[in-house]
């Protein structure tokens, strides 16, 4: 019998705010452990939480992207469990009443096709990290820095929608770009800003009911992800034609040695206790406030990028790569702005791409030495063929280094730039005068010499004529004359 | 009575508290004593009653700015059982134990 | 002026002797040590923690200000950065906030000086001031008596004369309650009006900073010193506080109800006679008597140990071992070392409470213990609110009996709950409370009377006060109390 696996994702976002959750502790990343702590945050016995306005606005920024259902009155709510990593031996989180509920998130290319519906998403706060260095001497310890503890954390829960590992990966990836999008958080998994706990069971193709769930934790990678839950799946798969049952269980995935490992059972699971946060009032959005993110929502990727592909008529492929990055799309924007679009597009995503990613470096760092205007004009001199490729190639090359429009550019390095007909005629005489027995063989039906005609003409010009500007003025002479029209005299070539 | 010894057993564990063996059916005794006298709360009429939660009227929220309160890893430390390096120390945490 | 004129001085006179240059405010910080303390404190123990240098630096900072100079006991478990912290528990045996408490910086601000921390029962748990790690404090009108509790450190000491002031916690009657045993006023706030940041949390939504004094107008002065909203107390009351200066202004007209239904049983007659006597006083002064019935205090019992245990429960999480306080030695895990920790730093009052908390929020009971009794403070404070429909101030007793001996209630923890039958209705519902002195009972035994009012009717609870004060012939009491306390040479 068929099973199908039937996934849901639990996504944990580190809020781009400049303080903690509750406190005014500094969201820093990389301090000296133990720097960036208070009474609050390290759970000091007669310290209170406060929550934080920007980690609500910040919240809200995603909730309304995602099209949740945004709560007048949300509750915040003590979850209790004891690990050394957490202060009070409670998580400050919210329970049965949610900032936002419902939404969902597009993902794939522009069009909006596929949408994984989302279950909530709630505020809460991190916890300490703790460490494990190890010494043979000594006796096995951990260390704990609180650095981390209170930062503001959003969770995301989605409805248990996907059936592929690929889809999960597919998803992240789109929540990853969103999250950037938006300024809600850097999103860099590696840092831990936006981590990935998957729940997953198999059920008979067909069926409705669910089969026993497992959860598989701390996947720490989109790559991880996908690998973490086609193991999982497998190894499901595997008991269950093997006539087994699946039983609950958390594990861990190691992606260096594609292992899963059992953490904990059903036995051990936990009673956590939830009440209201007696320290902390109903969390009330009031209009105002709502407004205000709603009014600072930029256009979303998924918009842009069809917009992208009807106003400058781009594959829908490549607006989702522009639409990558918000910064990338801006610049692309205001390259089209001034050229051409779909020759802005390829430049942009073939140029300005390797040159990032050789250098490692932002859309700002770049935009900051090539301006989007800047580009542009380089990008319609190319359009309005007066740039040969390889030449417009060279003076992008030049551009990242140097100050100067294109003009000035190819001046300082003694280039001119052929494209202009005026410029090129000359040459395309010369070149008839002195080869006239091509002429009368490509006037006889010979295209192979036509090519070395133009050949010829390059050659002149140092390589800096325009190769459909050459052949345009060749045809158009050799066709006057084929029409029977003397060949004008050859004029002088200027300096 | 409302607890037994094996519920005691149970709380306790969630409490992170030792209560010896030969303790256990006194403190059950003595929860048991409270928990019933709380079934008097079965005779009010709650009609209407909407969880009393004493947050107040709500305040505002705070301002994303410092607020003063920041310690030195020193002073973090200060009452700290045993620290390293501007760490605390504890046994081994075993990696992802609980959640 | 002398330490022996100063001793008893109102705080607000010994603060304008201060500003006066009468006296500086180390001798006005001293003057209780060197006299009354000298004599009872090594019975009475009203002090957790005692440091000469930090009386006397705390002294030298501000001899300015409406306190300049005025010593206060401050029950151990507000965060003092210049004194220890332990709540008296084990659990933070030698622990040092890095950090000072709203009220008790706003309390330096004025000028005030901590003169010690108050002894108390651990973790605020108790009525009888015997569960502290340090060993009791006895009521200093009668020593093989309890001075209540949990705050019975500060009411015994402002009651001998160390101090004019103390601050101490309420979260059930902890403030009222040993007012009351040991003859001063206490005064409980309005849930919010008064900052609980630094204030070691045991029932969040129901505990208060409260004051002791033996003077209506210095519990006046100090109230308006601290109360109002901070910043870092979310659970503050937005809002200026109540103004209370019109504390002398009399109770003429004021209506007060007379539930009585509330102790025709169960109460002792001398505490009912107190009443009757505050009653007549509260009538001569211009008040108006509004008898009524009103609902009995054990509902308020379940509903508060099924609350206040559950959150205390909460609170408490904290003491794991890991950060401050008590680590039990050679833990092999982070299992071991939290329960072995909690297991020797906690005593037993405090570990019973946890245990009950936790069952009454765990998965399957939750609704029936926690939820129920959340709504049913819901219902307790509709019957406050009816109340206030009908009159202005309430007036019941604070405890049912008169200051009971050591020990006679240790073996019932049920017992001692249900001491607090008069006051927990006051933190149940959020609104405020004082506890008043009448005449003593016979056999000399400090006896007193309950007031409770609406939202922000400190004013009116104050104002209550003073008529009791003016009426009982007050300086007849005070006399009565100077012959009791008197300097060194009598005993």
């Amino acid at each position: 019998m068929a099973h199908e696996a039937v996934i849901g994702l639990e996504c944990h976002i580190q809020l781009r705010t400049r303080g903690k959750m509750f406190c005014g502790c500094p969201a820093e990343f990389g301090a000296a452990p133990d720097t960036n702590v208070c009474p609050v945050c390290l759970g000091l016995p007669g310290a209170l939480p406060r929550a934080n306005h920007a980690a609500v606005a910040v919240a809200l920024r995603l909730g309304l992207a995602l099209g949740c259902a945004i709560r007048e009155e949300s509750v915040f709510a003590r979850k209790h469990y004891f690990y050394p990593d957490l202060p009070k031996n409670y998580q400050i989180t919210q329970y049965d009443q949610p900032l936002c509920v419902g939404g969902s998130l597009p993902v794939g290319d522009a069009g909006g096709e596929l949408r994984y519906e989302l279950e909530r998403l709630h505020l809460e706060e991190d916890t300490g990290k703790s460490s494990h260095p190890v010494r043979a001497s000594d006796r096995p310890f951990s260390l704990l820095d609180f650095n981390r503890a209170g930062l503001p954390l959003l969770e995301l829960v989605t409805k248990p929608v996907f059936r592929e590992p690929a889809e999960c990966s597919a998803f992240l990836a789109a929540l990853r770009r969103l999250v950037r999008w938006l300024d809600v958080s850097e999103g860099d998994m590696e840092k831990g800003q936006l981590r990935c706990d998957a729940n997953v069971s198999l059920r008979p193709a067909g069926a409705v009911a669910l089969g026993v769930k497992t959860e598989l934790k701390n996947l720490n990678s989109i790559r991880g992800v996908e690998k973490g839950l086609t193991a999982e799946i497998a190894r499901q798969r595997r008991l269950i034609e093997a006539g087994g049952a699946v039983e609950q269980a958390t594990l861990l995935y190691d992606v260096e040695h594609d292992r899963l490992a059992v953490m904990r059972t059903k036995e051990d699971a936990h009673d956590y206790r939830y009440f209201p946060e007696p320290d902390l009032p109903v969390l009330r959005v009031e209009g105002p406030m709502l407004e205000a993110a709603r009014a600072g929502l930029p256009e979303l990727p998924w918009a842009r990028a069809a917009r992208l592909v009807e106003q400058c008529g781009l594959s829908a492929r490549d607006a989702s790569v522009l639409c990558e990055q918000r910064e990338l799309a801006d610049y692309f924007e205001a390259c089209a702005a001034v050229a051409d679009g779909r020759l802005a597009a390829h430049w942009v995503m073939t140029e300005v791409l390797r040159v990032l990613h050789g250098r490692a470096g932002s859309i700002g760092d770049f935009a900051a030495r090539v301006p989007a205007a800047r580009l542009g004009g380089l990008i319609e001199r190319v359009a309005a063929k007066e740039l040969p490729g390889p030449l417009a190639k060279q003076v992008f090359a030049w551009m990242l280094e140097e100050e100067g429009g294109v003009d000035e550019l190819l001046a300082r390095h003694g280039v001119r730039a052929m494209g202009v007909a005026t410029d090129l005629r000359p040459l395309v005489l010369e070149v008839l005068a002195e080869h006239e027995a091509a002429v009368a063989q490509v006037l006889a039906g010979n295209t192979r010499t036509l090519d070395f005609l133009v050949g010829q003409v390059m050659k002149k010009s140092r390589g800096q004529a325009a190769p459909q500007v050459v052949l345009e003025l060749l045809a158009a002479e050799l066709a006057r004359r084929a029409a029977g029209e003397a060949p004008p005299p050859a004029p002088e070539i200027g300096p | 009575m409302a607890i037994q010894r094996d519920e005691v057993r149970r709380i306790a564990e969630l409490a992170r508290l030792e209560i010896r063996e030969e303790d256990l059916d006194r403190v059950a005794a003595e929860l048991s004593a409270v928990l019933d006298y709380a079934q008097a709360l079965k005779r009010l009429d709650l009609t209407g009653c909407e969880a009393l939660s004493f947050a107040p009227p709500a305040a505002a929220l705070r301002a994303d700015v410092p607020d003063g309160r920041r310690l030195t890893a020193e002073q973090a430390l200060a009452m700290a059982p045993e620290t390293e390096g501007g760490f605390f120390v504890v046994p081994p945490v075993m990696e992802g134990q609980d959640p | 002026m002398t330490a022996r004129e100063l001793w008893r001085l109102p705080a607000r006179a010994l603060a304008a002797a201060v500003r006066a240059g009468e006296c500086t405010a180390v001798e006005a910080v001293s003057a209780g040590w060197e006299g009354p303390a000298a004599i009872w404190e090594r019975d009475v123990h009203a002090i957790a923690h005692s440091d000469t240098e930090a009386r006397v630096v705390g002294a030298g900072v501000t001899p300015r200000g409406p306190l300049a100079g005025v010593p206060v006991v401050v029950k151990d478990n507000l965060c003092t950065r210049d004194y220890p912290t332990t709540c008296c528990s084990r659990m933070l045996a030698g622990y040092q906030p890095p950090y000072d408490a709203t009220v008790v910086r706003l309390l330096r601000e004025a000028g005030g000086v901590i003169s010690g921390k108050g002894n108390m029962d651990e973790f605020a748990m108790g009525s009888s001031t015997e569960f502290s790690c340090y060993g009791p404090t006895r009521n200093p009108y009668d020593l093989v008596r309890v001075p209540g509790g949990s705050s019975g450190g500060p009411a015994a000491a402002v009651a001998y004369g160390l101090a004019p002031l103390g601050l101490g916690s309420d979260t059930g009657g902890s403030v009222r309650q040993p007012a009351a045993f040991c003859g001063v006023i206490g005064l409980k706030p309005t849930y919010g009006r008064l900052s609980r940041y630094g204030l070691v949390a045991f029932a969040s939504s129901l505990d208060q900073v409260g004051i002791f004094g033996r003077h209506t107008g210095d519990v006046a002065l100090i109230y308006a010193l601290l109360a109002g909203p901070d910043p870092l107390d979310a659970t503050s009351r937005p809002g200026p506080p109540p103004d209370v200066s019109g504390w002398d202004g009399g109770v003429e007209g004021v209506r007060f109800g007379w539930p009585a239904n509330l102790w025709r049983a169960g109460v002792d007659a001398e505490v009912v006679a107190g009443l009757e006597e505050a009653a007549t006083w509260l009538e001569r002064a211009g008040a108006q008597r509004v008898p009524f019935d009103f609902l009995p205090g054990e509902y308020a019992v379940a509903t508060y140990y099924l609350v206040a245990t559950a959150e205390a429960s909460s609170n408490l999480a904290r003491f794991d071992g890991v950060r401050y306080g008590h680590r039990a030695a050679e833990s092999p895990d982070l299992h071991a070392l939290t329960t072995r920790s909690r297991s020797a730093g906690f005593g037993a009052e405090v570990q019973r409470r946890i245990l009950l908390g936790t069952y009454a929020l765990s998965a399957g009971y939750h609704d029936e213990y926690y939820l129920t009794a959340q709504r049913a403070r819901a219902r307790i404070r509709r019957e406050y609110e009816a109340a206030f429909s009908r009159c202005d101030l309430l007036l019941m007793p604070v405890a049912p009996t008169l200051p009971f001996r050591l020990g006679e209630k240790l073996d019932d923890p049920l017992a001692m709950y249900l001491s607090d039958i008069f006051t927990l209705g006051a933190n149940l519902a959020g609104i405020p409370g004082l506890s008043a002195p009448v005449t003593p009972a016979v056999g000399g035994l400090p006896r007193a009377v309950q007031l409770l009012g609406p939202d922000d009717g400190e004013g009116l609870l104050l104002r209550g006060a003073r008529a009791l004060e003016v009426q009982g012939e007050r300086a007849r009491l005070e006399r009565a109390h100077e012959v009791e306390f008197a300097w060194p040479t009598k005993r």
